[in-house]
């Protein structure tokens, strides 16, 4: 690793640029033997957006992607992985729990999460236990039971909402789900927020649903639920080599709302008021009309 | 026929909700009530949010009660100064009671405390109505008329202060118990999406002594304002006015208030105020049950705000 240390030094100063390149040449051509193999992984959409109207009742995404410089050995064997999520954007959302109180059902407890992804949607070659072992997938957020609802900052909240990270960097978000005793009780608000949004599809995950079309390249498949929400999506992948995670890619995706229904929101939302105002309009007129239509008085 | 709703975000039966809206409008030009107090439940029956059926029923309450309201104005039975006092307190109370749903929604508790209050409100109401129009067809058939107001007998409102007079209404009372009751309307608008005429026709007849004729059209009158204070705040804080489902309902409400009306002509006055009244339970008997009955599912989720 000497050689890769002394690259960097040398191109920070630009007059000694001759011999940088020289010896990057020299860790290009000695790096494939010495580190086995670097594969390169890489994933691509046909679109950066998606409109959906209000009919709409899901549908399936693929995503293709491309693994080259595999160990043509270690991909006979099956020996790697790989997994592709789609997820939704991260906002916070309360769990509460009904007990039942003086003989009606109230809502007592509840929790909050304070980043937790609206919807989720996975595919990989196999289930994802048998892939990796599950720190490694607590701390990649990957598949639902590990999914992470939580950021420790909570000023950060909002970048992450805003800007879930894109290219090589997927892991890093500095996050905890639930600290010291209350962590048992959280974990049954988080479970249960998880079994809900199973229920609903909007979180889904399926096994064997990726697969190589070819010995390089891969498609995935997932499935978009009906209410998948709008905002920013990052579509997320994962290269495991024998269990260990060794590259990630990730794209994003936006979806969008079209047609009257979503105008009609859009306008109720920024302009409360007058919408309300134009709902009173609307219901006065629609009175007094009938009272000329049908008058029987 | 399918729609999705762009506020209550789900998809609906087009038909259904005319339907629905058709046969409480039957129903509110039959008995001369607003029907908010039908509308409110059918639509969380038929799983739009309670918050935003709710708001909706608010925005449909003004169509109804204003096609009512523009009847009664041409007959002259609405006393403009009663219902101006009223619709003063009704105001207020509707600014309060969107504050308090507000509230109540932010920690989770408005489902509760909307279904709580109908089940009070309907199986009192609906109650006490039973009861007055059991009596008054036993009374029937001992040869009396029927109806029966103990007019000219007081009560504890009329020694209260600050008298007004109400030349239309033959009145001369305070104006306090008309704010307040002004003002209890205006959260019940608020927070239960009704145009309150199930409450304000018995307690004006009841407690102010309010002539008859005069009372359904002056409560009318009021509730076209206070529902529309209630509908324009509700679609500046909550965002839980629906206009594609409110228009809906209005529509069906609209035509089949006119068949209400025809209808209600046919049946005796007790005979259909023992209708209402059963109807009323039943509505109420049918909420209390999901608040009494084992959930499905004991988790819910929200966002902080609790839309």
């Amino acid at each position: 690793m000497t050689g890769r240390q002394r690259t960097r030094t040398h191109s920070l100063s630009p007059s000694s640029g001759g011999i940088a390149a020289a010896l990057m040449v020299i860790v290009a051509l000695l790096g494939p033997a010495r580190a086995q193999q670097v594969e390169s992984f890489e994933i691509g959409l046909s679109t950066n957006e998606i409109a959906i109207t209000s009919d709409f009742t899901g549908a399936r995404l693929v995503v293709f992607g491309a693994l080259d410089n595999a160990d043509a050995r270690l991909l006979r064997q099956q020996r790697y992985d790989i997994v592709v999520a789609l997820v939704g954007p991260r906002r916070p959302v309360v769990v509460r729990k009904k007990e039942r109180t003086l003989g009606i059902w109230i809502n007592r407890g509840s929790e909050t999460f304070n980043a937790s992804p609206e919807s989720y949607a996975l595919a990989s070659t196999r289930p994802l236990s048998d892939i990796t072992r599950e720190s490694l997938r607590v701390s990649l957020s990957l598949g639902i039971d590990d999914l992470r609802l939580n950021i420790r900052d909570p000023e950060t909240v909002g970048a992450a909402m805003a800007t879930e990270p894109v290219g090589q960097v997927i892991i890093g978000e500095s996050a905890v789900d639930g600290e010291g005793d209350a962590v048992v009780n959280r974990d049954q608000y988080a479970s249960a927020l998880r079994r809900i949004r199973m229920e609903s599809g909007l979180y889904n995950q399926s096994f064997g649903s990726v697969e190589f079309v070819s010995p390089t390249l891969f498609r995935a498949d997932l499935r978009l639920p009906a209410d998948l929400p709008v905002g920013r999506h990052t579509v997320r992948a994962y290269l495991f080599r024998s269990g260990v995670f060794i590259r990630g890619d990730s794209e994003r995706l936006v979806v969008v709302k079209t047609g009257l229904e979503s105008l009609i929101d859009d306008f109720a939302t920024r302009y409360g008021f007058l919408y309300g105002l134009f709902a009173v309009a609307l219901a006065i007129f629609t009175g007094w009309f009938g009272r000329i239509v049908f008058k029987r008085d | 026929m399918n729609l999705y709703l762009p506020i209550a975000e789900i998809s609906v039966n087009i038909l259904v909700l005319i339907g629905m809206g058709a046969a409480v409008g039957f129903l509110s030009g039959m008995f001369g009530v607003g029907g908010g107090f039908l509308i409110t439940p059918l639509l969380i029956f038929y799983n739009v949010p309670p918050a935003v059926a709710v708001a909706t029923g608010a925005n449909q309450v003004i169509a109804s009660s204003f096609s009512g309201a523009l009847a009664h104005y041409k007959r002259g039975t609405i006393d403009l100064k009663l219902g101006g006092v009223l619709l003063l307190g009704g105001a207020v109370g509707s600014v309060a009671g969107v504050a308090l749903f507000t509230l109540l929604r932010r920690i989770g508790q408005l489902d509760l405390v909307v279904s709580l209050l109908y089940v009070i409100f309907l199986g009192g109401v609906g109650g006490l109505m039973l009861v007055e129009s059991i009596q008054s067809m036993r009374r029937v058939s001992g040869g009396g008329s029927g109806e029966f107001r103990r007019s000219g007998k007081h009560n504890w409102v009329h020694g209260l202060p600050l008298k007004m007079r109400f030349q239309r209404s033959k009145l001369y009372v305070s104006v306090i118990p008309v704010l307040g009751l002004g003002f209890l309307i205006g959260i019940l608008a608020a927070i239960m999406g009704v145009g309150g005429g199930f409450i304000m026709v018995p307690a004006l007849i009841y407690l102010l002594r309010v002539p008859t004729n005069v009372v359904i059209g002056t409560s009318l009158f009021q509730i076209i304002f206070t529902a529309a204070v209630t509908t324009v705040l509700q679609a500046a804080t909550n965002f839980t006015i629906d206009i594609v489902l409110a228009f809906l309902l209005m529509l069906g409400g609209v035509v089949g208030a006119q068949f209400g009306a025809a209808a209600g002509r046919r049946l005796r006055g007790d005979q259909l105020r023992a209708l209402l009244a059963l109807l009323v339970l039943a509505v109420g008997l049918r909420l209390g049950f999901e608040l009494v009955i084992t959930p499905t599912e004991f988790y819910s989720i929200s966002s902080p705000t609790g839309e």
